[in-house]
């Protein structure tokens, strides 16, 4: 029995392996690519603008709060999730989940 | 390393004998030159710590629910008019300007008061008397004195002082406001990028600043990695610009990761007005103001982080914004890198150079050593290789003495002042 040779590649393929060659910028693209297969799908450049835009949001609903403080007489609620980066109104914050106030500021260690 | 003390942004002033430093904690601190002293000859030009105060603190937007946070992003000072200094300090939302002055006498002898001023009773008063004044030890008072608030939506990434010292620019990511320095309750939009659908946001403006000579000219860079001048004569509304820099970029080169590193972090003007330079992810680039079409000059800060850009983007440090600077002759050009390595460009001789700014690798005086980044094939003894660089030891903002050759290089926590060899 004769092995089957593989098939020849594409004229894409081709210039595509000879990009990782030429070009070590899209060597790397393609390793992001083969990491993450849904990114750039949309278009990134809003994706990275909306992030950006959105720094320093957080998200606290007092009626839930009390709501919720109100139903845990009845029964337990499930702990926070360890990750508390983005708290909604699905998800019952708890004290530990709200934005802390900075503790009081001390002098710069430039300043000696 | 405590949070806080990531200094955020460096600055000295017009005359270059005072420097200023802000951190991420939203405290400023200034630093004096001494002066000559015959007496003790090697302490010539050393900076040692004049004033520092509390700028700015975190604030909580409860109708936003947006966290403010307190960090400096930039300072920059006003020309010197009395024997004050002022500057600008900024955080992401609220700018300020500050009055930092000497007081070095106090007066004595006050008909009112006593000398540890209780109020005296002013019957008992029968005669009167002039106060004198008696010198007293330094001290530098900063204080507020104009509060710029309210008209950011987006978060502040430049200030610049305008050359007729009246006027300022504050930027955004989508806008610029113009300001009267006098004036706190109003300014004036002069660029709006925000779409009317965010969905079709494509780009944001990086950073922004006053042409030094021209006080109608301004540029704004671009995520896009395009750099916009416009000239506020020719309408209130500066969103059409004057002219438009972009280096063309070649198609089949392009990749998912070209547009976030031609993304242009700063942007500077010459001090002789006729170019500016731009900072994006792996290059800098000089701009001849003439010539829209493509920079004149361009140097490659750190080539060999092409090769890695994937490591890059999935840890963040792709979209670190590095700064950059001019010398005061315009003859020389400097930005920073990672593992506390900055680049210097002589744009004459084309030569440049790696330093690093680390307790490890100088002494107080020494002669600091050129350093090399291996980018493959066999390690000579002294270079270090790209996969031991250290990416969280980054160097974003360093500033050159506006005269002498004398630079500050802010290393996360840590300043570091470099200069000349004294001969």
């Amino acid at each position: 029995m004769s092995a089957e040779s593989p098939e020849p590649a594409s004229a894409d393929e081709q210039k595509e392996m000879e990009d990782k060659v030429i070009s070590p910028e899209k060597a790397e693209e393609a390793k992001l690519k083969a990491r993450y297969p849904h990114l750039g799908q949309k278009p990134g450049g809003s994706d990275f603008l909306r992030k950006r835009l959105q720094k320093g949001q957080k998200y606290f609903d007092s009626g839930d709060y009390n709501m919720a403080k109100a139903k845990m007489k009845n029964k337990q609620l499930p702990t926070a999730a360890p990750d508390k980066t983005e708290v909604t109104g699905d998800h019952i914050p708890t004290p530990q989940d709200l934005p802390q106030r900075k503790p009081s500021l001390v002098a710069s260690k430039l300043a000696g | 390393v405590a949070e806080a003390d990531i200094i955020s942004t460096v600055e000295f002033n017009y005359s270059g004998d005072l420097l200023a430093t802000g951190d991420k904690g939203g405290r400023v601190v200034i630093f004096q030159r001494e002066q000559e002293n015959k007496s003790r000859p090697h302490s010539r030009g050393e900076y040692n710590v004049y004033s520092t105060f509390q700028s700015h603190e975190p604030e909580f937007d409860y109708l936003k629910s947006l966290e403010i946070e307190e960090k400096i992003n930039k300072i920059r000072w006003l020309p010197q008019q009395n024997a004050a200094h002022f500057l600008l300090s900024t955080n992401d939302k609220t700018i300020k300007l500050w009055k930092i002055s000497e007081r070095d006498k106090r007066a004595e002898g006050y008909n009112l008061k006593d000398e540890d001023g209780r109020l005296r009773d002013p019957f008992r008063i029968t005669a009167l008397r002039v106060p004198i004044l008696k010198p007293m030890d330094l001290m530098v008072e900063a204080s507020p004195r104009r509060i710029f608030a309210n008209a950011h939506t987006y978060h502040i990434n430049s200030i610049s002082v305008n050359s007729d010292h009246e006027t300022y620019l504050s930027a955004d990511d989508l806008r610029i406001n113009l300001w009267h320095l006098e004036i706190t309750d109003r300014s004036f939009n002069i660029v709006d990028i925000k779409p009317a659908n965010m969905e079709e946001l494509t780009e944001v403006i990086t950073a922004a600043e006053f042409h030094p000579h021209h006080c109608n000219v301004f540029v704004y860079s671009s995520s896009k990695g395009t750099i916009r001048l416009c000239d506020m004569r020719s309408s209130a509304l500066c969103d059409r610009h004057s002219k438009f820099f972009e280096e063309p970029e070649d198609p089949s080169s392009r990749s998912f990761f070209s547009e976030i590193i031609s993304s242009i972090s700063d942007v500077k003007f010459s001090h002789s007005g006729r170019y500016m330079m731009t900072r994006d992810y792996l290059s800098v680039k000089v701009w001849d103001l003439n010539m829209e079409n493509r920079p004149v000059e361009t140097y490659q800060v750190h080539e060999y982080l092409r090769s890695k850009l994937c490591s890059l983007y999935e840890n963040d440090c792709i979209f670190d914004k590095f700064e950059c600077c001019w010398n005061g002759s315009d003859s020389a050009i400097m930005t920073g890198s990672y593992n506390n390595f900055f680049r210097m460009f002589d744009r004459n001789t084309r030569r440049d150079i790696t330093l690093e700014a680390s307790r490890e690798s100088s002494k107080p005086r020494a002669i600091l050593k050129p350093r090399k980044v291996c980018t493959g094939g066999k390690r000579k003894k002294d270079e270090i290789s790209v996969d031991s660089l250290d990416f969280n030891k980054k160097i974003l903002h360093t500033a050159w003495h506006p005269m002498e050759n004398i630079i500050a290089v802010a290393a996360t926590n840590n300043l570091y002042i470099f200069q000349d060899k004294i001969n």
